[in-house]
């Protein structure tokens, strides 16, 4: 064939693409190979690609969508956190004159792949996931506003990550840190393919959250149950609501950002380059006016989580439910006026850099108002130390040391000394570890029996909680330290011999929490062998307060047989205080919308329109634009949209239910 | 149990003597009130954070399901004077700390020239501070003492006890300059400058290094600072004026490129025009500097016809130029005549005298001929009929 046909078909892909050369490389995807095709292989021989297609891969459940979200960000944990085993390695070796075992092309590939993956495929599909079981059944809903668009947004969501996870072994990621400042992301300085695929996987999974913010401001808004007004709503449910008004507020901006990069990369506009009255500042700024609300994005649910969780297992009601209200509404606006603090160090006048820490500070009134809310809702309760609560109050302990580093870098001329520090590292996974993280575990934990209908085995979730929670300090506080030394963040070698220990001491934290994360994996796999010791048929196994365990574990298809109406913030605690009786007859047939495969479709073009774009495969681009507009409109035409189970289904299962809670008594 | 609480200690007294906590112990008056309001703030956060800890290790003992002997109210969820005290104890922290930030920003603001030597020793006002340029290449420092005309990669030094103003830019990405025990870190960015002032009290080595990622050879990109008595001081300068060579264009456009692991290199003389042609991003011959362009347009601009004041890009340190679907790459020519384009300083530009911006009429339009698609976007005429 002839180069310029290979050149049109292929872009700029070319054997030499492949990063053969690099033996990690090459051995992690012998693995992933290997474990892809017995994956692949045992669905085939058990028949399973037509149930997967059909219950879950179309599904526009939000439970079913839910749970997928889940199982998108512990994959991608694992490999965040492969990535972040290789830093600590690297750093703990880079002494004495070794180069340790990473080559700078590669490192800097690592650590920003690492803060892309554990941002926008770990930690936002946990939250989303959480937010997307959880909130419809806390209103009293039978799904989401728009349940196709909720599936199109996970698989968005996913088509994202296909992206980041290709660029491991065809090219390369960005080599820029995670957020891609120009100059050095531009074209000049970053011509290879990584930045491409940085900005492309961040525009389509881009777009699922968005839509995905949207759909679940439209769902709370529009769709709670009778009787529940906004300030009874549970917490978990107003945190949600505010996380996606940020989440809907600020990604456009992060989007318009990238699409402004790229056309600085693709057709040379000048809107970040140092020529021809180009700003990178200007980037700077806007990028972090998405990026700070989106710290808020995540830890907002987080703190719904740990009100939910505190609350339950205190046997209380909350303490202040209406300042806690208050507090995240005060944190959702001040999160928009706090962006300058990540650049104090750019040269901004006094009064700019007072104004914007001072801003800053200012949150964590709120913040703290929300930590003595916890505080007074433990204070006279009865404390059931179950998986949930032990995160909680690792949280507690945990996020008020995060916070005040937080508040110390906010004080511009401390932030001088230690931005860009291993103490900044320290302080921002002090508060994602143990604040989002942890809310993860204590929601995955609090909220698995009713997804499953079995609880999680207490002995590896609390090995995994030891390790994590033990791990996390010796990991994190040597890098408080460091940073008091003046240790910058992203260096590959060292020369002072005497930061060693400080690394060795840091690896090993890492390695205890690698055991925590395997330990994790392990109480799902035990918990599923011993599904029928860890049953629950009650559907409320915690004797918990709101909504969600009204309905069986794990829910029907419909949530609830009957909308049930509130009276109280918290509904079910309310309902079995004054002796709810479970309806047994009257039952009628529920609409329900129908399963669709556009959402995996259109999320596919996407993704292939992305890569055609990262590899200048400009036909795959444009046939895969064409092919996204078509699809959509086509769906358009599908007015297979909804369906009513019967009343005879209906009936079925709520007597199966009955049935089950009488064997319970 | 005693002997058991000197174990205990023991990792923190390993921990205190063995390193160097240069961010707590700095050798520069700016950098030690940096560090002096890193721990006032600290203080006062600790005076809620420790209570909060206490308290919730406290009521987590207390409250646990098995102690049946303490109070139980399930129902209790409100209580407006604890409403109040949970408010208005953060806000009183934040109020002192606001105080605090407000003062201290303005004061250590690293653009204001310094109000004293050290906090018992006001500023000598015989004494002119010593003036650096600093440009952040990849991945080295150049250093220019502009007084002494002579320049430096990857070696700085500074008498003690003498205010050093320090204007900083780089040459291509974005990078920090930050030497930890002298004063805190600002930005070095292409085609801007940022200033920092300071000085050092102590005699000594310190690090620098920048501390924002800017690629490859992040790494390896510090030096070593020298706080220098007078005397020795001036034995630095003499060194480097023996050093011979002389750092002008050429040798600029040469040391630019990219390079790792640069040793220390020293110029004994440098083109006093240097630090403000790098500043303003015109070292390469022919190019127009922002500082021109800025006073263009500050009048008005050259309208649609200064579109076409480009020629193509001749020079980039990096091999790769210009984007996929764009353009050739251009840079903006100077006005001045091709053998001195540059030389005049942009106060000796004369305004046009009549200063409405060159808009509309008048202005030979760009021909209809076919664009190539180098021309498209910018909306330039081809250059082979200008």
């Amino acid at each position: 064939m002839s180069p310029d046909l290979l050149k049109f078909i292929f872009g700029r892909l070319g054997f030499d693409s492949l990063p053969l050369h690099e033996p990690i490389l090459v051995g992690t995807f012998a693995m992933v190979a290997l474990g892809g095709v017995t994956l692949l292989a045992g669905l085939t021989y058990f028949r399973l690609w037509g149930y997967l297609w059909r219950e879950w891969f179309t599904t526009v459940d939000h439970k079913r969508i839910g749970i997928m979200y889940m199982i998108l960000g512990i994959v991608m944990l694992l490999r965040g956190f492969a990535d972040a085993l290789m830093m600590r390695a690297q750093q703990a070796m880079a002494f004495n004159g070794s180069e340790g075992f990473l080559p700078a092309h590669h490192y800097d590939q690592v650590f920003t792949a690492h803060g892309v993956i554990m941002i926008f495929f770990v930690a936002m599909p946990l939250v989303t996931g959480l937010m997307n079981y959880v909130v419809p059944l806390q209103i009293g809903a039978r799904d989401v506003s728009f349940p196709f668009l909720n599936n199109f947004s996970f698989w968005m969501t996913v088509g994202g990550a296909v992206l980041v996870m290709a660029s491991l072994f065809i090219g390369e990621f960005a080599r820029t840190g995670w957020l891609a400042y120009p100059p050095l992301s531009n074209i000049g300085y970053s011509p290879d393919v990584g930045v491409d695929y940085y900005i492309w996987a961040l525009q389509v999974a881009g777009v699922g959250t968005t839509l995905s913010g949207i759909n679940l401001i439209c769902t709370i808004v529009k769709l709670r149950c009778p009787g529940m007004t906004m300030m009874k709503m549970p917490v978990f449910t107003w945190t949600s609501l505010c996380t996606n008004i940020l989440i809907v507020a600020s990604f456009p901006v992060l989007t318009v950002v990238l699409a402004l990069l790229s056309l600085d990369r693709y057709v040379g506009t000048n809107f970040f380059t140092n020529d021809f009255g180009g700003s990178p500042m200007m980037y700077v700024n806007l990028i972090w006016i998405w990026g700070h609300p989106e710290v808020y994005i995540l830890v907002l649910p987080a703190f719904g989580i740990f009100s939910e969780v505190t609350s339950t297992f205190s046997g209380k009601r909350l303490f202040g439910y209406t300042s806690m209200v208050y507090a995240t509404v005060v944190i959702t606006i001040l999160s928009y006026l706090v962006w300058l603090h990540h650049f104090f160090t750019m040269g901004s006048g006094a009064s700019v850099n007072s104004f914007f820490g001072i801003t800053t500070m200012i949150i964590s009134i709120p913040t703290g108002a929300k930590m003595f809310n916890w505080l007074f809702t433990m204070y006279r309760g009865r404390i059931r130390y179950e998986l949930p609560m032990l995160w909680t109050i690792a949280f507690m302990l945990t996020f008020v040391i995060g916070g005040m580093t937080g508040v110390l870098l906010a004080v511009p001329p401390a932030d001088f000394v230690l931005h860009n520090s291993l103490f900044l590292i320290a302080h921002f996974h002090n508060v994602i570890i143990g604040g989002v993280v942890f809310g993860a575990f204590a929601g995955i934990n609090y909220w698995f029996p009713k997804a499953f209908g079995f609880k999680l085995d207490p002995f590896w979730g609390k090995c995994s909680f030891w390790f994590w929670v033990t791990g996390f300090y010796m990991a994190f506080m040597p890098l408080y330290v460091l940073g008091l030394m003046g240790v910058t963040r992203r260096l590959r070698v060292f020369d002072d011999a005497s930061l060693q220990v400080w690394f060795v001491i840091a690896a090993i934290g890492a390695g205890l929490v690698f055991l925590g994360i395997l330990s994790m994996l392990m109480q799902f796999a035990v918990s599923f062998l011993k599904r029928e010791q860890l049953k629950d048929v009650t559907g409320d196994p915690w004797d918990a307060r709101t909504l969600e365990w009204a309905t069986s574990s794990p829910p029907p298809d419909y949530n609830f047989a009957f909308t049930p109406v509130v009276h109280d913030n918290d509904a079910w605690w309310d309902m079995k205080k004054r002796g709810y009786q479970r309806p047994l007859m009257g039952f009628k047939s529920i609409h329900m919308p129908s399963s669709t495969g556009t959402g995996i479709i259109l999320a596919g073009f996407a993704t292939a329109m992305g890569f055609g774009l990262i590899w200048y495969m400009w036909w795959l681009a444009a046939l895969s634009f064409i092919a996204l507009l078509a699809v959509g409109i086509g769906h358009t035409f599908n007015y297979h949209r909804d369906f009513d189970i019967p009343a005879d289904d209906v009936i079925r299962t709520e007597d199966a239910r009955t049935k089950l809670l009488a064997g319970a008594k | 149990m005693s002997r058991l609480k000197i174990l205990a200690l023991l990792p923190l007294a390993a921990a205190l003597s063995g390193c160097n906590y240069i961010v707590l112990a700095p050798a520069g008056d700016i950098a030690a009130q940096q560090r002096d309001l890193v721990i006032i703030s600290t203080v006062l956060m600790l005076l809620i954070v420790v209570p909060v800890m206490a308290l919730t290790v406290l009521f987590a003992w207390r409250y646990r399901q098995s102690n049946t002997s303490a109070r139980y109210e399930p129902d209790w969820d409100h209580s407006t004077k604890l409403e109040l005290v949970i408010w208005s104890a953060p806000l009183l922290i934040i109020v002192c700390l606001g105080a605090l930030t407000w003062m201290g920003t303005h004061l250590l603001d690293p653009y204001r020239t310094l109000g004293r030597i050290h906090a018992d020793r006001a500023i000598d006002q015989s004494k002119a501070p010593l003036e650096v340029d600093v440009v952040a290449l990849d991945w080295k420092w150049l250093f220019i003492y502009p007084d002494y005309g002579i320049a430096t990669v990857n070696d700085l030094a500074a008498p003690v006890d003498r205010p050093i103003n320090f204007r900083i830019t780089a040459s291509s990405v974005m990078n920090s300059f930050y030497i930890p025990a002298l004063a805190g870190q600002i930005y070095a960015m292409p085609g801007m400058e940022t200033k920092l002032h300071a000085v050092v009290n102590h005699a000594g080595t310190y690090k620098g290094f920048s501390a924002n990622y800017s690629g490859a050879g992040f790494s390896g990109m510090h030096f070593n600072f020298q706080g220098l008595d007078d005397k020795g001081f001036d034995a630095w300068v003499a060194q480097a004026k023996s050093a011979g060579g002389s750092l002008g264009r050429t040798e600029y456009l040469q040391l630019e490129k990219p390079s790792e692991n640069e040793p220390v290199r020293r110029w004994g003389s440098v083109d006093s025009d240097l630090y403000r042609l790098i500043l303003n991003m015109c070292v390469e011959t022919g190019k127009m500097c922002q500082s021109e362009m800025m006073a263009i347009d500050a009048k008005g601009g050259n309208g649609h016809e200064g579109l076409n004041n480009t020629l193509p890009l001749s020079y980039d340190k990096y091999a790769r130029r210009g984007t996929v679907l764009g353009p050739e790459p251009v840079f903006v020519a100077g006005t001045c005549t091709p053998d001195a384009p540059q030389g005049r300083t942009t106060s000796a530009i004369k305004a046009p005298l009549d200063t409405a911006p060159l808009v509309g009429a008048g202005l030979k339009r760009p021909t209809l001929a076919p664009l190539k698609s180098s021309s498209f976007f910018l909306g330039q005429r081809s250059k082979s009929d200008s």
